[in-house]
């Protein structure tokens, strides 16, 4: 068998893994933003209990490995009476990871807004709300785009680690083909392709999407 | 506390063993990330020179290595070294390689990044004084980037050390192999013994990154607070 009928033959299993980590990655990154959002908005406004609350949660999940973090959730909460399915485990850690990432992202843009325009704001007699609504966050959320970009695309990356609580993603479904069948080279092939699929197409509109948005800081 | 199955951890040689998992998982982030860095930041700087031809040679191995999930390097380079080059390295070994040509490509964009944003009127300051090439990166350029590239690379830093959890995917002894081992071999004595490993791991990693990010964290924050007053 050439490589070629491999590779066409492993096709329509390698389609259900691309779907998969799709779906895992939508998901994933719909709830990670959701998240982002909210704990860099408890942050910003210091919203007592809760912001210190926030803070923790950034740091312990932006400083262990997401291996780790699913093992826990998937191994160590069905000790404790948690069972929750793979898949499920999946999405619910990678949200737990992308959550601070896109928290720390969406911080950093609101701190990247210069002090004179918050001062401006101040000098015409803004709210403590009104200059949030209109000089932070407009321009904040401009700057914190490159972050929001590059979380993304590290997220969809990330789901390739779902393979250790075997779902049966990209990752998955290469790495069982070749223990299967053993045609090693074919199948880690068409895996990079599958990624490369996904990540160049993405990463161009992004890069376009970031220089659209450039306008929003003073000067530029 | 008696059935907590926390003696899980200092049962035996069990404490002992994970230390010496431990050992392995730094040992290889050390490693990586001395040749990876040092590697990076030459490639960056080359990544500057005006030869278009090395520019998209460096930009390709940047590209790829971006693209292609850490994982997937792992076992592309663990596979594929021995049946096309005939270079059979241990795991450990490969380990090391992939994540010191990964950092390597990750760093050269960080300094890249912060070569260029170097502002041009300090560039053209230096070729009006007469500074040659050599002395425009020595005394103009690469102060300059250090203190916006220094924040970057320790954020760098910290996922290498994160990334290394991966190691167990290719049957490396790390920290997560070595309580995986302890974790089944003790599953019937003690079966909340999956917390306590798995939790001693968790905390493991977070001791040893929370510092770096933090530091990092500061050093930007008095940067941004130095441009924007």
């Amino acid at each position: 068998m050439s490589s070629w009928q491999i590779i066409q033959q492993s096709l329509p299993v390698f389609q259900k893994g691309f779907k998969l980590t799709l779906w895992l990655s939508l998901l994933g990154i719909t709830g990670s933003i959701v998240v982002g959002i909210g704990c860099s908005l408890l942050r910003y406004f210091r919203v007592p209990g809760l912001s210190q609350i926030a803070t923790v949660y950034v740091e312990v999940s932006r400083n262990t490995p997401l291996l780790v973090q699913l093992f826990f959730l998937y191994y160590a909460f069905s000790i404790i009476g948690i069972k929750l399915s793979a898949e499920l485990c999946g999405i619910v850690g990678l949200i737990f990871l992308g959550g601070s990432y896109m928290s720390e992202g969406f911080t950093g843009g609101f701190d990247g807004v210069s002090h004179s325009q918050i001062e401006s704001g101040k000098a015409i007699g803004l709210s403590k709300w009104q200059l949030a609504r209109f000089v932070i966050f407009p321009q904040g959320l401009s700057q914190s785009i490159p972050a929001l970009a590059a979380n993304i695309i590290f997220l969809i990356k990330e789901t390739s680690v779902f393979t250790v609580i075997a779902i049966p993603e990209l990752t998955n479904t290469a790495l069982d083909l070749i223990g299967m069948y053993y045609h090693t080279n074919e199948y880690l092939l068409v895996l990079v392709v599958g990624y490369a699929i996904i990540l160049i197409p993405l990463s161009i509109v992004l890069t376009l999407v970031e220089r659209r948005v450039r306008y929003g800081t003073f000067g530029n | 506390m008696a059935h907590s199955g926390i003696e899980v951890l200092f049962e035996g040689q069990n404490f002992a063993r994970l230390i010496g998992g431990l050992e392995t998982t730094i040992a290889i982030a050390f490693v990586a990330l001395i040749c990876g860095l040092a590697l990076g930041l030459i490639l960056g700087v080359l990544r500057t020179l005006k030869n278009r031809v090395l520019r998209l040679v460096l930009r390709l191995y940047l590209e790829f290595f971006r693209i292609v999930p850490t994982v997937v390097l792992l076992f592309l380079f663990y596979y594929i070294l021995p049946k096309t080059a005939g270079v059979n390295l241990p795991a450990n070994e490969v380990a090391m390689l992939v994540f010191a040509l990964w950092t390597a490509a990750e760093m050269s964009d960080i300094v890249r990044g912060a070569l260029i944003s170097v502002p041009k009127h300090q560039l053209e300051s230096g070729l009006a004084i007469g500074l040659n090439r050599w002395q425009l990166y020595r005394y103009i350029l690469i102060p300059q980037a250090v203190s916006l590239e220094i924040p970057a690379t320790i954020n760098l830093m910290t996922r290498v050390i994160k990334t290394t959890s991966l190691l167990l995917l290719i049957s490396v002894a790390d920290v997560i192999n070595v309580g995986q081992t302890i974790v089944e071999a003790n599953s019937k004595q003690y079966p909340n013994s999956v917390f306590w490993i798995y939790g001693f791991i968790f905390v493991m990693y977070f001791v040893i990154d929370y510092p770096l990010s933090w530091w990092a964290t500061r050093m930007n924050r008095r940067r941004l607070e130095r441009v924007n007053d």
